[in-house]
C-alpha cells in the first residue's frame, strides 16, 4: 500500500509540458547564479576546500534540475463541483482543496518566460494568506477561460468572510 | 461651510441617515492632555520667577526663557503671541469639530474629516467585524466614549472620537441592529444618570445581558495568573542568577542595577492587574461583548459569525491550577488593546474549566462541550478524537496519546500537546481553505498533517503527525463540511 498521498476518485489535470522549459530555465539561471556567488571566496583566497560549497550547491541545483519533469508532471488541479482542488510536489507534497465562494480575487501573472512559450499563472486568492493556490504553467487561453469559470462558479456560490 | 446646516440632524437619535457631530468636548479630549501638560509646564517655569520675584531675590543664574523675557521687557508681545498661539489653537480644533460629520444609514456608516484634506470614509454595515466603546478616564469625566466601528482588514476602522457616553451605547445597539437585517423599530433606550452615576456604574451594565451567560473574571485567579506567567519565571532566572553573581563576587554595586528593573517588572504587573481588572464576557442578542478596565474601559461587541478560530491553551504552570487562556482569530483589526495590554484576539485571559465551557459555548454556540473537556483534559484513546498512531511517537514524543482532531458538525477540533495543551476550534462556516501536507520523512512514516486556513490572527490551526488514511479521509470530510456549512451560514444578517 502507498504510503503517498492520493485522494481517492480525482481526475487531476495536469498543467502544460512547455512549463517544464520555463521552470528549467529558471532553476538553471537561479542556480548559475549562486553557484558563481559562493565559488567567490575559493577564487579569491586559492583555498581548495572552499570549492566544496560551490559544488555541494551544483549538486543540489542538477538534482533538482533532473527532477523537473517529475515535479511538473506531479502538479494538477481539478474543478470539483464545490471547490477548487490543487495538488503538487514530489518530495513535499501538498494538496489544498478551496471552496469557490471563498474567493476573494483570481490573479493572473506572466513572466518573461511564460510569455516567450505562451504560458500563464493564475493565482486564486482567500481572505487566508496561508491558501497559497498558484498554479503555474497554464496556456494563456486556458487560464483566462478558468479564471472566467472560476469568477463565475464563485458568484454563485457566493459566501461572507 | 460644505453643507447646508440644515442638514445636520439634531435630533436624539444618531442612526436617522442624518449628518451629525461629535461630542462639543472632543477638541479638547483629543488635543487636550497635550494643552494641559504644556500649560503645566509653563505654570512649572513660572513658579521659580514668581517666587524669586516674591522673596526678593534677583532673577534665578540658571538660564530660563521666562527670566530672559522679563529681563528684555518682551512681556507684552510674548503674551500677545501666546494669545494668537492659543486662538489659533482653539479656533482649528473647533474647525475640525465643525467639519467632523457622520451618519449612520441603513446600508452605510459615513464620516467626513478634515479641514485642508478632506477625507470622506464609508463603511459596509453588513460587513462590520465588531464595534469597540473605549473610555479613556479623562474622556469618563466628560461623560465621552469613542466608538470604533472594525470592519476587515488593516486600517480600515472608522473611528468616532468622541461621543456622548450614552449616546455611543445607543448608536452601537441601532447600528447593529441595523446590521443583523432586521427592520425592526428600535425599542427606547433606558435614560443615562449624572457623571457620577456613570463613573460609578459598573462595568457591565445590569440589563445588558443575561445573568447567567456572564463570566467575570475571579480577582484571585487574575493575581495568581500574573504570578504563575512565563514573565514571572524569567524574573525568577534573573533573581538568582543575581543572587549568584553577587554571592560569588561580593560586589553588592550590581544590587544597584537592579533597582530599575523592580520598578519596571512593578509597573508591569500593576498596569497588566489593573487593566484586567473587572473583565466580563457576557452574551447579547447582538453578539458577544467583552469589556474590562477600572480606570479607563473598554467594551467590544463581537457580532455572531465574526469569530475565524478559536484556541484554548494552558501551559505547564496553570496545569496544577486548572487555568486556561482562550484566543480567538478575527478578520478585523482593532486599534485598541485588548485586556492586560495583549492584543484584543485574547478574549479569556485567563478562567477555569468552567469559564471556559461558558465562553465557547457564547463564542461556538451549539459546540459539543463535553467534546470539547475531552479535548482539554484527555490523554487520548479512544475519546471522539482521531489520534495519531503509535509509530508517529518519533516525532510526537510525549503527546502522540493526545495529538489528535475530530470533525463535528459546524466545527473542527484539533488537539495538540500533553505539556503544554492547547485545542483549537475552527468553525467550518468560516474556514477558507483546508491543506493536507507530506514531506520526506512523514512520507517514511505513512504520516500526514493537515492544515486549516483562516484569516489571519494568533491562532494558525494545523495538526501533523497524523495516519495518512485518517488525513484523507479528514481532508475529505473537512472540505465538505465547509463547503456545506458556508452555503447554510446566515450568521452575517444574524436576526434576518
Amino acid at each position: 500500500m502507498s504510503s503517498k498521498l492520493d485522494l481517492p476518485g480525482t481526475e487531476w489535470r495536469g498543467v502544460s509540458p512547455r512549463y517544464i522549459v520555463v521552470d528549467l530555465v529558471g532553476n538553471l539561471v537561479f542556480g548559475i547564479i549562486v553557484v558563481v556567488a559562493t565559488s567567490i571566496p575559493a577564487f579569491i583566497t586559492g583555498n581548495v576546500y572552499l570549492w566544496t560549497i560551490p559544488a555541494s550547491f551544483a549538486i543540489i541545483v542538477l538534482i533538482v534540475l533532473a527532477l523537473t519533469p517529475r515535479r511538473v508532471r506531479a502538479m494538477g488541479y481539478q474543478l470539483r463541483d464545490d471547490d477548487l482542488v490543487f495538488r503538487k510536489g514530489l518530495m513535499f507534497q501538498r494538496v489544498v482543496a478551496v471552496p469557490y465562494g471563498r474567493m476573494q480575487l483570481v490573479d493572473i501573472n506572466r513572466g518573461p518566460l511564460d510569455r516567450a512559450v505562451g504560458l500563464s499563472e493564475l493565482k486564486f486568492v482567500t481572505a487566508a494568506a496561508a491558501s497559497g493556490v498558484v498554479i503555474p504553467g497554464l496556456p494563456e487561453a486556458d487560464a483566462e477561460e478558468l479564471r472566467d469559470r472560476l469568477v463565475e462558479l464563485a458568484e454563485s456560490r457566493r459566501a461572507g468572510l | 461651510m460644505t453643507e447646508p446646516a440644515e442638514l445636520i440632524g439634531t435630533g436624539t437619535r444618531l442612526a436617522d441617515g442624518q449628518w451629525h457631530r461629535l461630542h462639543p468636548a472632543t477638541p479638547l479630549l483629543k488635543g487636550g492632555i497635550a494643552l494641559i501638560a504644556i500649560i503645566g509646564v509653563v505654570i512649572v517655569n513660572l513658579r521659580d520667577v514668581l517666587i524669586n520675584i516674591v522673596l526678593g531675590g534677583g532673577p534665578g543664574e540658571e538660564y530660563d526663557p521666562f527670566v530672559w523675557i522679563i529681563e528684555h521687557e518682551y512681556a507684552g508681545l510674548i503674551l500677545l503671541a501666546i494669545l494668537v498661539g492659543l486662538l489659533l489653537f482653539v479656533g482649528g480644533f473647533y474647525v475640525s469639530w465643525r467639519m467632523h460629520t457622520f451618519r449612520i444609514t441603513d446600508e452605510v456608516v459615513e464620516v467626513r474629516s478634515g479641514i485642508l484634506f478632506r477625507t470622506n470614509r464609508r463603511g459596509r454595515l453588513d460587513r462590520i467585524q465588531g464595534i469597540n466603546i473605549v473610555r479613556p478616564f479623562l474622556a469618563r469625566l466628560v461623560g465621552a466614549a469613542r466608538l470604533e466601528i472594525n470592519v476587515a482588514g488593516q486600517d480600515a476602522n472608522v473611528q468616532l472620537a468622541y461621543l456622548g457616553s450614552a449616546a455611543a451605547d445607543e448608536l452601537r445597539r441601532e447600528i447593529l441592529l441595523l446590521a443583523s437585517g432586521t427592520r425592526a423599530e428600535p425599542s427606547e433606550s433606558t435614560p443615562a444618570g449624572g457623571i457620577i452615576d456613570q463613573l460609578l456604574a459598573p462595568e457591565l451594565p445590569q440589563d445588558a445581558a443575561a445573568p447567567e451567560s456572564v463570566v467575570q473574571m475571579h480577582l484571585g485567579r487574575l493575581v495568581g495568573s500574573l504570578l504563575l506567567s512565563g514573565f514571572t519565571v524569567v524574573v525568577i532566572v534573573a533573581i538568582i542568577a543575581l543572587a549568584v553573581v553577587t554571592a560569588t563576587t561580593r560586589e553588592y554595586f550590581y544590587l544597584l542595577g537592579f533597582v530599575p528593573g523592580v520598578i519596571a517588572m512593578g509597573s508591569y504587573y500593576v498596569s497588566k492587574f489593573t487593566r484586567s481588572l473587572r473583565y466580563s464576557i457576557a452574551s447579547t442578542p447582538d453578539g458577544i461583548r467583552v469589556g474590562f478596565g477600572l480606570l479607563s474601559t473598554s467594551n467590544e461587541t463581537l457580532p455572531p459569525g465574526r469569530i475565524h478560530a478559536v484556541q484554548v491553551t494552558q501551559s505547564l504552570l496553570w496545569r496544577p491550577a486548572g487555568w486556561w487562556e482562550i484566543k480567538i482569530n478575527r478578520a478585523s483589526h482593532s486599534s485598541a488593546k485588548g485586556a492586560a495590554g495583549q492584543a484584543n484576539t485574547t478574549i479569556l485571559p485567563v478562567g477555569n474549566l468552567a469559564d471556559v465551557t461558558k465562553v465557547l459555548e457564547l463564542v461556538l454556540p451549539g459546540i459539543d462541550v463535553d467534546l470539547v473537556v475531552r479535548g482539554l483534559q484527555g490523554g487520548g484513546g479512544d475519546d471522539g478524537f482521531t489520534n495519531s498512531p503509535r509509530r508517529a511517537r518519533v516525532i510526537r514524543w510525549f503527546s502522540v496519546k493526545r495529538n489528535g482532531f475530530a470533525v463535528i458538525s459546524g466545527a473542527v477540533l484539533l488537539r495538540r500537546g500533553a505539556i503544554w495543551r492547547d485545542l483549537t476550534v475552527v468553525p467550518s462556516a468560516r474556514m477558507q481553505s483546508v491543506a493536507l501536507q507530506q514531506g520526506p520523512l512523514l512520507r517514511r512514516l505513512r504520516l500526514a498533517s493537515l492544515r486549516l486556513h483562516t484569516v489571519a490572527g494568533p491562532i494558525s490551526p494545523a495538526i501533523g503527525a497524523l495516519d495518512r488514511d485518517d488525513a484523507i479521509g479528514a481532508f475529505g470530510s473537512i472540505a465538505d463540511a465547509a463547503i456545506a456549512s458556508a452555503g447554510a451560514d446566515t450568521s452575517h444578517r444574524w436576526r434576518a
